[in-house]
């Protein structure tokens, strides 16, 4: 049995290296430092250059209704070890305001405009703090504890309507608008000016350029996305072109952006779980751990033997097929249409169907539960399991290498077409195999071990050159590494229970707060999770690795050629669903 | 180089689409129908799969494994006089528990005793709220909702299903979930034979107990 | 294509000429060419759309139905898959592709988000179905619906068109103002829908 890791909190005493200015955060099962607006910055620059803390994984904020509001930091080092929180708190009077950290970690300027969309709370010294996932114009902030969407039926679930009312409505009945729809008194929608994207394009800079010959010339604004087939989903970039030359991006999410975060913190604790599986959908058996990690810190339960394993093999086969989709969907991006990502759907498809017989659904398992999983692996699944590892994934990892990674035409698009390299790969926060193919060798499963990782003896893949070929190639390394993973978890699972608690509709989880992250397909996947006692968590917020990757989109791209920047795109094998959460 | 990487990879396409053909012949030999038989699908979803992948649905289906879950249903036993005997007892764990809250039990009154019936009298599940997530069959303690492995239920409308369209019978739980099915009618028996065996126990007690204290006035 | 599927009852065929003639009407043929030849759009929104590049793909083969060609531009495609959660800011650029595709167009709302806004369907960003906006022709429950679900719900799909007619069909109508189109949606504080202006005027005004 595994006990939950202690509170991740490095050894570091910020606050006797500044005292007054820095407090321990003393609230009952809470973690880190708290530190004063006005030296945020100074203190922040010595977590990073003093302590060490090079990797500024998560930032977000918590509506303390009515009085403060908070600021969370999570620092991590890149040669592992655990985190490090620190906050800063503000009175809630608006405007709030916070200085931004955008010049000591670039990474945080997606997070700090997505704080600021929801939240409201300013970023002073952040160059561009426009609305990120919702829309120039839209009113209010609805992550604020008052701020109430057209559909508002009651703070927390469940809903008296639902048992023991029973009383069945529609919920667009129930609105003045008749539709999910909330506007300001007196709103008469035939005066509203759109503001349209005079913002966005404004924040492209210049469009009329001089060369070094003295000549004029226009800079083209390209719009690409949110339908296009291959930014993978509803992704939008707007570009300004200079010839084929990308001279300017910006990245347009939250095209679907479903509120997850909102809905998160009405739900039950358990509630929660189904939704995870919609974060990333490719990987909902990855999502699912993060979260079950996280709420098992704060419950401080164990998590039963037998389970730990499982929840080892299923994340790993979870990894496997979402390499051979990466693989697939690239080589489409590519133009090699259709016959590499069939292949790799075929492998796909028969790892999904070991889900379907473990938890039920082929790509929304909803498998885990508090302290263990929920079904277990029966012995014919487990044949079959067996079966993949052993005779069937690594020959057909072979067969796509040999299929793809010599092929000329490939290399002339990916070879020496460089991304990113290790010291900006960290600056910008990103995560995952884009960082290890800059030659960074961190890895959450190695750096800071979740789950029994740390009983398995597996290599980081890392590459060194950070071109495309790199970022290609390491996914093929990560199959293999996960399929040596799965050798050693296949041989030594031990027979037992399941889970550790009893099956419980309503779990009681103390107040308190916890980071659970992990290491998905993708990134670091990490889940913050705010308890005050009650049956809902107070805060829930995901930090999704296609969302901070993508933070790095605008410096990578800018410089290289447009017929690139699909293929750059496709190197983030983001995933919209939790890109935009 | 000079192509040779190109040519690799154009052997491996190569062998799959031959794959397909040396396996039609190999099924033919062994005389066995590789297509539209429950053998061919099995093999084709296993780790032997070679050359073609494809399972013609609708004219052949994949096959589902038990767990595999996608819409709720209502179970109810069928009576032998033709009536239909409703599991579920209006408890309110599962609206409860519905992440997505898509579940109303109307519960009513006996018109004579004015006590609550435990059997619902409208239970709506909104089926485009609904997202599968398998929780209220996992905590309803009565057995009383299943999800089911029915997946062609396409429509012209929106699918909101009153009770009528929920109800489906254990019969045909029984034969979508076998396993299950033995395992809960296995508990059932034991619960029922443990109860009967606590009242036995308690029945037996009763009669020895008037033996000692002052009988109650017999006729 | 044999001639089973096109005979109509009503005529009786020669024995000696029964698997060289058929007999048919003109709608059914054409049905069966444009039910034969749905091209969908490219077109993925959400969890659901990887189920639909699972369903094109080798286990399932969408190109058995002749929807093998997804086109990336609307301009040649038949139908629109909605695929997943229509969010406020997503929806203007659906409705846009919508009206720039040609007719005859089908809508298939596939999964519970598009059908009817599914389990995100209170977020303050999701539209609680797309048939608020377009006329969808069949509905795909399920979270998400599997590859084969869909592929019923399109053969469902096929079993409309087959019973369309060509006398009636409203994409042959002289008409001076098309009868589909969707005024876009304006993002305003929340989503307006220009056809309804005048029901969210007055509905903001008695807001207490």
């Amino acid at each position: 049995m595994t006990t939950p890791a202690p509170a991740s909190t490095a050894t570091v005493d910020l606050a006797t290296r500044f005292p007054g200015v820095v407090q321990l955060d003393a609230r009952p099962d809470y973690t880190g430092f708290i530190v004063e607006k006005d030296s945020l910055l100074e203190v922040a620059a010595a977590i990073r250059d003093e302590f060490g803390f090079d990797l500024l994984s998560s930032v977000t904020g918590v509506d303390y209704a009515p009085d403060k509001m908070e600021v969370v930091y999570h620092a991590y080092r890149t040669s592992g070890g655990p985190g490090l929180a620190f906050k800063v708190q503000v009175p809630r009077i608006d405007p709030v305001e916070v200085p931004s950290l955008i010049h000591l970690w670039p990474g945080v300027d997606l997070q700090e405009r997505e704080v600021w969309d929801l939240l409201g709370i300013k970023f002073s010294g952040h160059p561009d703090l426009r609305r990120i996932l919702m829309w120039e114009g839209f009113e209010g902030h609805p992550l604020r504890k008052d701020w109430k969407e057209g559909f508002y039926e009651e703070d927390v679930k469940p809903f008296k309507s639902r048992w023991p009312q029973g009383k069945f409505a529609m919920a667009e009945d129930l609105n003045p608008f008749g539709d999910n729809l909330t506007f300001p008194k007196n709103f008469e929608p035939e005066k509203w000016i759109p503001e349209g994207e005079a913002l966005l394009y404004g924040a492209l800079a210049r469009y009329t350029v001089e060369n070094e010959d003295g000549i004029s010339s226009d800079r083209i604004v390209i719009n690409m996305g949110p339908h296009h087939p291959s930014t993978h989903g509803v992704f939008r970039a707007v570009m300004t072109l200079e010839g084929e030359t990308i001279k300017g991006l910006k990245p347009v999410l939250g095209y679907l952006h479903r509120n997850h975060e909102k809905i998160g913190e009405r739900n039950t604790f358990l509630q929660n779980m189904p939704y995870t599986d919609r974060l990333d959908y490719f990987n909902s058996m990855t999502n699912n751990f993060g979260y079950a990690l996280a709420v098992e810190k704060l419950m401080k339960i164990p998590v039963a033997e037998r389970a730990d394993y499982i929840r080892v093999i299923v994340s790993e086969l979870s990894r496997i097929q979402n390499h051979f989709v990466f693989i697939g969907t690239l080589l489409n991006d590519l133009g090699a249409m259709y016959t590499p990502s069939l292949y790799a759907y075929e492998e796909r498809e028969l790892v999904l169907d070991i889900f379907e017989a473990i938890s039920g659904s082929r790509m929304m398992c909803n498998y885990y539960r508090f302290g263990g999983v929920v079904r277990d692996i029966p012995d014919d699944v487990m044949q079959k399991i067996k079966d993949l590892v052993y005779e069937r994934i690594p020959p057909k990892t072979d067969e796509l290498d040999r299929m793809l990674s010599e092929n000329e035409v490939l290399l002339a698009r990916m070879r020496g077409i460089r991304m990113i390299n290790a010291e900006d790969a960290v600056a910008y926060s990103i995560t995952g195999p884009v960082l290890r193919a800059a030659g960074v060798p961190y890895d959450v499963r190695r750096a800071d071990p979740y789950g029994i990782y740390d009983r398995f003896d597996f290599d980081v893949a890392v590459r060194y050159n950070g071109d495309l070929m790199d970022n290609y190639l390491i996914r093929i390394d990560e199959i293999r590494q996960s399929l040596r993973i799965l050798d050693q978890a296949i041989r030594q699972i031990p027979q037992g229970p399941i889970n550790s608690q009893k099956p419980a509709y309503q779990v009681r989880v103390p107040a308190g707060e916890a980071y659970g992250r992990i290491e998905s397909p993708k990134g670091e996947l990490g889940f913050y999770v705010l308890s005050n006692g009650k049956p809902n968590p107070w805060r829930y917020h995901v930090r999704a690795p296609s969302f901070v990757n993508v933070t790095a989109l605008e410096k990578i791209s800018v410089g290289t050629k447009i017929a690139d920047f699909v293929v750059l795109l496709a190197m983030f094998d983001m995933v919209m669903g939790e890109c935009d959460r | 180089m000079y192509g040779k990487g190109i040519l690799k990879g154009l052997g491996v396409t190569w062998k799959r689409f031959w794959d397909t053909y040396t396996e039609d012949i190999a099924w033919v030999l062994r005389g066995k129908k590789r297509y539209y038989t429950e053998e061919g699908v099995r093999h084709r979803s296993s780790k032997d799969q070679k050359g073609i992948f494809t399972v013609q649905y609708p004219e052949e289906k994949l096959i589902q494994p038990e767990e595999s879950r996608f819409l709720p249903f209502l179970v109810y036993n069928e009576l032998p006089d033709g009536k239909r005997e409703i599991l579920c007892t209006s408890c309110g764990i599962c609206p409860k528990v519905c992440p997505p809250q898509c579940i109303w039990i109307v519960r009513s009154n006996d018109p004579v005793t004015g006590r609550p019936i435990p059997e619902p009298t409208e239970f709506y599940i909104d089926m485009d709220l609904c997202m599968n997530c398998g929780y209220c069959a996992e905590y309803c303690p009565f057995d009383a909702i299943k999800m089911d492995h029915d997946f062609e239920v396409s429509s012209y409308g929106r699918n909101v299903y009153d009770m009528e369209k929920l109800l489906k019978s254990s019969e045909y739980y029984k034969s979508i979930r076998p396993l299950n099915y033995e395992r809960e009618e296995t508990a059932r028996i034991a619960e029922a034979e443990a109860k009967k065996a606590k009242e036995a126990a308690r029945a037996a007690a009763q009669a020895a107990k008037p033996a000692n204290p002052p009988a109650a006035p017999t006729a | 294509m044999d001639s089973e599927t096109f005979n109509l009852p009503q005529y009786e065929i020669p024995e000696d000429l029964r698997h060289a003639v058929a007999v048919t009407t003109l709608d059914r043929l054409y049905n069966w060419g444009r039910r034969s030849s749905v091209w969908p759009l490219m077109f993925g929104l959400a969890c659901c759309a990887i189920e639909m590049i699972a369903a094109q793909t080798a286990r399932y083969d969408m190109a058995r139905f002749g929807m093998e060609v997804m086109r990336p531009t609307p301009r040649q495609a038949d139908l629109l898959i909605v695929s997943g959660t229509v969010t406020k800011k997503m929806l203007p650029p659906i409705v846009r592709l919508y009206n720039q595709m040609p007719e005859p167009k089908y809508v298939v709302a596939m999964g519970a988000c598009a059908s009817g806004g599914g389990p995100f369907k209170e977020g303050y960003n999701v539209v609680a179905g797309i048939d608020k906006f377009l006329p969808v022709d069949v509905y795909i429950p399920g979270c998400p619906p599997t590859p084969q679900a869909l592929i019923a719900g399109l053969i469902k799909l096929q079993e409309k068109i087959d019973r369309q007619i060509i006398k009636e069909a409203s994409w042959y109508k002289r008409k001076v103002k098309d009868p589909n189109y969707v005024p876009v949606p304006i993002l305003g504080p929340d989503l307006i829908d220009p056809r309804r202006a005048a029901d969210i005027k007055a509905a903001a005004a008695q807001e207490e």
